[in-house]
Formats: structure tokens, sequence, C-alpha cells
């Protein structure tokens, strides 16, 4: 009896004698890939030794406000918002033109970034609030003040998120995406309104049609100012009636409206909701959630203690697997891991689009739904197809300036084929991989490279062929 | 539920199923799933008031000061409503009996947030309910395709599965010849006792290892397609449509073409959600759609394969009647949809618009959608709509006998 209870004790004991021992190749591997892209070895065996805290706090301290790499020069002139209407045919194309090379020229800077930051959380995160104040290209027509949001979004990535709401409210691309760039007093648009509630901040069932159409009121006067794009407030054009939202009434503007929204705790919940499908699971624990929302709503509403918190859960550490890799964590990803860095970045972006992830042209407001749905049966071939010829002869890349990029292409315009015939080459030689960090069995290119077991396990064999076969299993689209 | 708000729900074609048991009669039947069914998704919402006009009613040119389309470009249909002039490919189609206007389709407290309301599209819930599986799921799950199709459907111009979330063997389709190519890619380990994310991968291998070889064309299937290669398609005098919608269209006649089988095309078609500069938008859209339907029309009835089709718009919501200050509309209720096939008997169903009385207010609905998907299952498949559906739905009577 004594025997056995000492036996429980120790059974109990051994968790926390496998976490004091550290976090160990899979827990780096799964904190890296869910805090960033891909896990490179080198990084994997940095953060193995050490504890979950240790290794939480490495990967968040002093995250970056500023990108590493300079955005396209186009980015910080002053701009000068073309009047399409006023413009004759030839002149609207050329600037058609310039708009779409300049997008290109933008997403493939963004991952670019992704690949080359020294604080990957802070280019998770950017993307995850780019998933979540969505706006996009298709409407904005603008890739300079979709590159601008994108430097506001990675400035405040995990710094408040009030603070966030209330500048990616009066930021020019998202009131052309959601059309508070004019909106006035007596004809109220109501797009903001809604989607603020919605999708940013209460969630679904959370308000009424009512305080939808009150608060609607509560943003006409907003407008841009024509040509630089900048907010500006046209009281003139301001319902200042009273307002009652969420039962509550006062002459409000639209900042008022927001310190509302803010004030509900459902607004945490939601947040912290979103924030643990993109970080930890599809499943969030309704019990976890609430502690974590509360804390989030107390702090008000800091965003890097709230990941912090999210990171720190026990269900986190057993979550490996669960989450199907976005194309971009899944292309840069594997940048990372095996220590690829194309001189073009440009085509990453053009194959990520045809894998259903267009970076700054989400297919809505609610932007992309993640999870299952990245996979289906075109993209899923599509990833295949882009692993395999990686790893099994490489893929090729323009060699060309911009000049050489088609622009604006369909999902599968035949454009995009004449580029990739003009392609020099990316190359994933597994084997020198396999070599460079010792990968010497099938277990351990397994653990290094996957969060479950392999769905078909490869045999022993030529290392740089089990690492090919472990690139194209199944179990490589999870992490 | 008040009994006053049971009977307005009954008068608008819900009625309950009280005999339970004739769902076990019905499910023996052979399905006719040889009858295609394609679906064609509004997405954003389209305005149906500037697409089915009701310029006879003066409450029209009241609530769109600026974007009322004039009385004299309105394509006449009938002495109160006619087609927007983008709509002019469709009325060889409306002239020849083939096209049914269901208007005032709609739901019982519609909720006008995109995305919630195309969930309860697509579950085919009611509002209040939330549901797992897309309506299309739960059909093939209760009778599945025999092995000789392809798949139970191919998705065109979208990524997501829409009805057929949730269980249906589904291809979305861009690039059929690169998707032969490359089918060899996937796996067939079958998804086992995989956990969660990775089932679902495996599942989709799955289906894509089945779908290839119908596809691709070269199967049995192609031996006995009625694609007659001296057909005016095959000679090339069906101009390819327009736009990224026309480009599914074509995708979807080539693939029917080469002799696939699926049950259901699902097509979509995005940029409605137009809350400011409607009019340019709209119009683009809507000529885009009617030239892609007038060519698939034309594209089957080459393939011998129009009497055998059934097609059906929809969309997450329809909108407000009254427009608002950006020259847009924003998300309102009930709408107007097309029905079309070589069986359907063309001309208005539904409830027509009521504008009088409304300022700021929505259109009430007179069709559940659900009485168009149980007109699909019902009539035209010979299913049992009901057990799908989860209650009697009455199809509307938009077939020839």
């Amino acid at each position: 009896m004594t025997r056995l209870r000492l036996v429980l004790a120790l059974c109990a004991l051994l968790p926390a004698l496998a976490q004091a021992a550290g976090i160990g190749e899979d827990g780096a591997r799964l904190l890296l890939t869910r805090t960033g892209f891909g896990a490179n070895p080198a990084k994997i065996a940095e953060l193995a030794p050490l504890s979950r805290a240790q290794a939480v706090d490495r990967v968040l301290a002093n995250p970056r406000t500023e990108p590493l790499t300079p955005p396209p020069g186009w980015v910080m002139q002053p701009i000068e918002l073309p009047r399409y209407a006023q413009l004759p045919e030839d002149q609207k194309k050329a600037l058609r033109q310039q708009e779409n090379q300049r997008s290109l020229e933008l997403k493939g800077w963004w991952l670019g970034e992704m690949r080359a930051t020294d604080s990957p959380i802070s280019e998770k995160m950017t993307l995850f609030w780019h998933n979540h104040f969505v706006s996009g290209l298709d409407k904005v027509n603008s890739p300079e003040l979709m590159a601008r949001q994108n430097l506001l979004l990675r400035r405040e990535a995990l710094g408040n998120f009030g603070t966030l709401l209330h500048e990616i409210a009066h930021d020019p691309a998202m009131m052309r995406y959601l059309d508070t760039a004019n909106n006035r007093k007596g004809q109220p648009n109501e797009n903001f309104a809604r989607e603020v509630m919605e999708l940013f901040t209460l969630g679904e069932g959370h308000y009424s049609e009512q305080d939808i159409r009150e608060a609607a009121r509560a943003f006409t006067g907003w407008g841009m100012q024509p040509g630089s794009g900048d907010f500006v407030n046209r009281p003139r054009l301001h319902d200042d009636g009273i307002k009652t939202v969420f039962g509550q009434s006062g002459n409000y503007d639209g900042d008022q409206v927001l310190g509302l929204l803010l004030q509900r705790p459902d607004t945490a919940r939601f947040v912290t909701t979103k924030l643990w499908r993109y970080l930890v699971s599809p499943t969030p624990d309704p019990r976890s959630v609430d502690r974590l929302a509360a804390g989030f709503y107390d702090s008000g509403y800091q965003i890097k203690p709230l990941v912090r918190a999210l990171l720190m859960t026990d269900a986190f550490w057993k979550s490996g697997g669960q989450l199907v890799k976005s194309p971009v964590e899944l292309t840069v990803g594997t940048l990372v891991t095996f220590d690829l860095t194309p001189a073009d970045y440009r085509p990453l972006a053009l194959f990520n689009r045809n894998l259903g992830q267009d970076l700054f042209s989400p297919p809505n407001v609610k932007g992309w739904p993640g999870g299952d749905d990245w996979i289906n049966s075109a993209t899923l071939l599509a990833r295949k197809q882009f692993l395999a010829r990686l790893s099994g002869g490489g893929i090729n890349l323009p060699s060309g300036g911009p000049a050489m990029l088609p622009v604006a292409t369909g999902l599968d315009d035949p454009s995009q084929k004449a580029t990739e015939r003009r392609l020099t080459r990316l190359n994933l030689d597994t084997a020198d991989w396999a070599e460079r960090y010792h990968v010497d069995s099938v277990h351990r290119a397994s653990h290094l490279l996957l969060p479950v077991k392999p769905a078909s396990p490869p045999q022993a064999g030529d290392a740089g062929e089990v690492v090919r076969e472990l690139l194209l299993d199944a179990a490589y689209q999870v992490d | 539920m008040q009994r006053r708000e049971f009977l307005q729900v009954l008068g608008a074609g819900l009625t309950l199923a009280v005999l339970p048991e004739l769902t076990l009669a019905y499910s023996a039947d052979p399905a006719h799933y040889g009858r295609l069914l394609v679906l064609v998704e509004l997405k954003g919402g389209n305005d149906g008031l500037n697409t089915v006009i009701p310029y006879a009613s003066p409450d029209y040119a009241r609530l769109r000061p600026s974007l009322a389309i004039a009385r004299d470009q309105v394509l006449t249909l009938s002495e109160r409503a006619g087609f927007h002039p983008s709509l002019s490919a469709l009325m060889p189609m409306w002239q020849d009996g083939e096209l049914a206007l269901v208007e005032g389709v709609g739901y019982p407290e519609p909720n006008l947030s995109h995305f919630r309301s195309i969930e309860i599209w697509d579950t085919a819930s009611a509002s209040d309910q939330v549901l797992q599986t897309g309506w299309l799921s739960r059909q093939f799950r209760r009778a599945p395709l025999s092995g000789q199709f392809a798949a139970d459907g191919v998705v065109l111009a979208s990524q997501t599965l829409g009805p057929f979330e949730g269980g249906a063997r589904v291809v979305v389709l861009n690039d059929p010849a690169a998707f032969a190519r490359e089918a060899k890619l996937a796996s067939d380990m079958g998804s086992g006792n995989a956990p969660g994310a990775l089932a679902h991968i495996l599942k989709v291998e799955g289906d894509i290892r089945h779908a290839a070889e119908g596809l691709a064309g070269n199967g049995m299937a192609a031996m006995t397609a009625k694609h007659d290669p001296n057909s005016a398609e095959a000679q090339g005098k069906i101009p390819p449509p327009p736009g990224a919608f026309g480009k599914a269209i074509k995708t979807l006649t080539d693939t029917l073409a080469r002799g696939s089988q699926v049950a259901v095309a699902r097509l979509t078609q995005t940029g409605f959600d137009t809350h400011g500069g409607q009019l340019a938008t709209q119009g683009r859209l809507l000529k885009e759609l009617a030239e892609g339907l007038a060519s698939l029309r034309s594209s089957l009835q080459a393939q011998g394969r129009w009497q055998d089709t059934l097609v059906m718009s929809y969309a997450e919501f329809g909108r407000r009647p009254r427009q608002n200050g950006n020259n847009g509309t924003d998300h309102g209720t009930a709408n107007v949809h097309f029905v079309a096939g070589g069986q359907v008997k063309g001309g208005f169903y539904g409830k027509a618009p009521e504008l009088a009385g409304i300022s700021d207010g929505n259109l009430d609905y007179g069709v559940d959608f659900r009485q168009l998907y149980a007109t699909a299952l019902g009539p035209w498949w010979g299913q049992d709509a009901a057990a799908v559906l989860g209650g009697h739905f009455a199809p509307v009577p938009l077939l020839r006998a």
C-alpha cells in the first residue's frame, strides 16, 4: 500500500519533472510554429532545454513594432490618391498598372519580412489583426493605404486592443473598405457600424439591429481628405441627435460608440476566443476562455499578457496537430525550417494566392475562415504540388524585375503560367538539410517536422528521401 | 411560439411533417441524381429590387432617388415588373418560358449578418438554430450516389464548400486539367482514426482519388456521354461568357461535356455587397450573370442536358429598399431568385415586393428558401425533402408536370 502510494506520487510528479527538464524538442517545435512560421532545427535546439515560462518569455521578449525589412520606397512617400473619375483613360490605365505592381510588391515584402524577422511573434500577430480588422485591396484600391494599415497593425500587434480599435476605425484603408469614408447625417451607411460589432468586438448575437442603426448615426461626419486620404471630421455632416446604443443614450460620436463597445465584457471574450483558435486549437475551452478574457478586460485590453496567458495554458502544450497550417504558415514556415531565402518573394505571393491566402486581399470582411476550410481538393493539391516541386528539383522564381511579373491575375490565369517558365530556381535539398542538422533517423526527422505521427510512415532509408516523404505526408499540413 | 405567429408561418408554406413514417417509404426510392442541380450563389447579397424591378410602384422611385432604373431602361416582363437592362441576355430564356422568378424569398426572423445568414441558407436551418452540416451533405449521407459519379458536387469560383460542408464528397475545380495531372499527389490512406485536423485532410485526399478518374473524362462515363462532337459548342459557335463567372460556367460545361458525372454544381459570383456606388458594380455583375446563364443554357442544350438541368440562384439576403447616402444599399431581407431549366415553367412566383409604407424597414418574405430546396429535393430528385430539411416545406410548383 505504501509502495503503491509512492508510485502514485512519483507519477504525479513526472509531468512536473519533465517540465523542469525543459519543454524538449516537441515543445519547442510547437511553440515556434504557433508563435511564428515554421521551426528551424537551430531554434528548436535553443528552446528545448528551457521551461515553459522561460521559452514563452523568450519568444515574447521585445517584440518588434516596426519591420526589420524596409518597406518598398513608395510606402512612406506622401500619398496622393488619384481621382479616377476626372482622368483620361490612358492615365487611369497607367495608374491601375502601377497599383497592381505595387500591390504585388507589398505582398512580397510582407512575406519576406515574415521570413527575415527576428521577432516572428510580431508578424504572426500582425497577420492575426490583418484577419481580424479586415481590409482588402479589392475595395481599398490603394496599396499605399494598405501598407500604412499594415504598419499600424504591427505597431500595436502586441500592444493595446482598445488603442488599435480606435486607430483602425480612423484608418483610411478601413474607412474605404467599410464605407465610413463618406458617411453623412440623414443617410447613414451601416457597413462599419455592423462589422465593428459583429466581427471586431462583440461577435454575432451580442447586439441588436437597432444598436447598429443607432451606432451608424454616430459615425456620420467621418470622412477622408481628398488627395491625402487623411481622416477628417466634418461636424456639419454629423448627426448630433441622441442615439441609444445598448440601452444607453447620449449624443454619441463614433469614438464614444467604440468606447461603449470596449466597456462590454463580450468584446474581451470574443477576441480571446478568436485568439485561442489562432494560437491553440479549434476548440476553445469555455472556462479557460472566461478566465483569460476576464484578465484581458481587467488589464484594459493589453494584448501581450493575453498571448502569454494563452501560451501558458496546459491546453496549448497538448494541442500539437490540432491546427491546419495556413498557406502562409506552410510556405514561409517551410522556408524558415529549411533555411531557404528566395531573392524575390513576389512569386511566393502568387503561390499563396493559389493556396487560398492572398495577403492584403482576404475574401471578405470576415477574413479567411481558416482551420479545415484551408483544405479542399484544389488547395490540398496545390500545397502538395508546391512541396513536391520544392523538394524534387526546385521551384522556379522569376529572374526579371517588376516588368517581368504578371499582375492582378485570376486564380489560374494563363499569364501566371507564362511567368513560371521564366523562373530561376528555389531548391530544397532535403539530403543536405538532413546532414546539416544530423537528422539520422525517421524518428528524429518526424519529431523535427511533424506535430503528430506521419499518416504513412516512411521506411528507414536515404535521409533525404525520408525527409521528402515526410514533407508530402498529410501530417505536414498540420501544426 | 405564439399561435398567431405560427399561423403566419404556416401561411408562408411551412407545415409540420405529421406522418414521419412516410420518410421510410420514400428513402427506398431510387434517386434521380442524373438530373443536374446547378446552384448559383450571388455572394454579398444581390439587390433584388434593381434586378427584377417593380417599376410600376411609385414607391420604388421614392426609395431609390439616385439608384432607381429609369422606366424606359427597364426590360418589361409584366405590367408591374421588369429586368435590369444588364439582364437582356436572359430575355430568350424568359420568352421561351424556361425561367421562373421567385420573389420574396427569405425566412422568418431574418439575420442581417452576411456570415450568419449564409450559414442559415447553407445548412437550411431556422434562424435561431445552429446546424453543423450543409443541406446537401445531409441529402447525400441519406441517399448516397452510385460509384459512377465522380463526386457529389463540384464547386466553382469559390473556396468555401457552403451546402457541401460537413461530409459531401466535393471537388473544388479551378482547372480540371491540372486537377487530373496532380491528383496522384493525394495518398489513399483512408481517414481511419486520425485526429481532427488530420482526418479532414485524409478525407479530402480520398475524395480527390475518387474524383480524379471521373473528372479526367477518360473513364466509362465519357463513353456513355451524350456529348456530340458536331454540336454547336464543340464547333466553337458558343462564345465564352465574360468575367470570372463566365469562366466558371465554361469550366463546368467543359467538364460535363467530357462526360463527368456529378449531381450538383455550385458556382459563386462575388461582389454583390454594394454599400456604395451600386449602379456600375451591379450592372457589370448582372451582365456577367445573365450572359453566363445564357451560355450555360446554350451549351447544355447542345449537350442534350438542358432538359435534365435545374438552375437555382441564392444569396444570404436581399438589400434594403431605401438606398443609403453613398448611392448604395445596406443589408436587407427578402429577395428575388432565378430558377431556370428545360423543365421549368417560366413566370412569376412568390410574393411581389410591397414597397408602400416602407421607409427604413425591410421586405417581408413570402417564400421560405427551404421551399426552393424542397423543390429540388422532392419533385426534381424524387427524394424525401422533409428528412433533410427537418420539416415539411411545400415545393414551389415551378416544374412542368
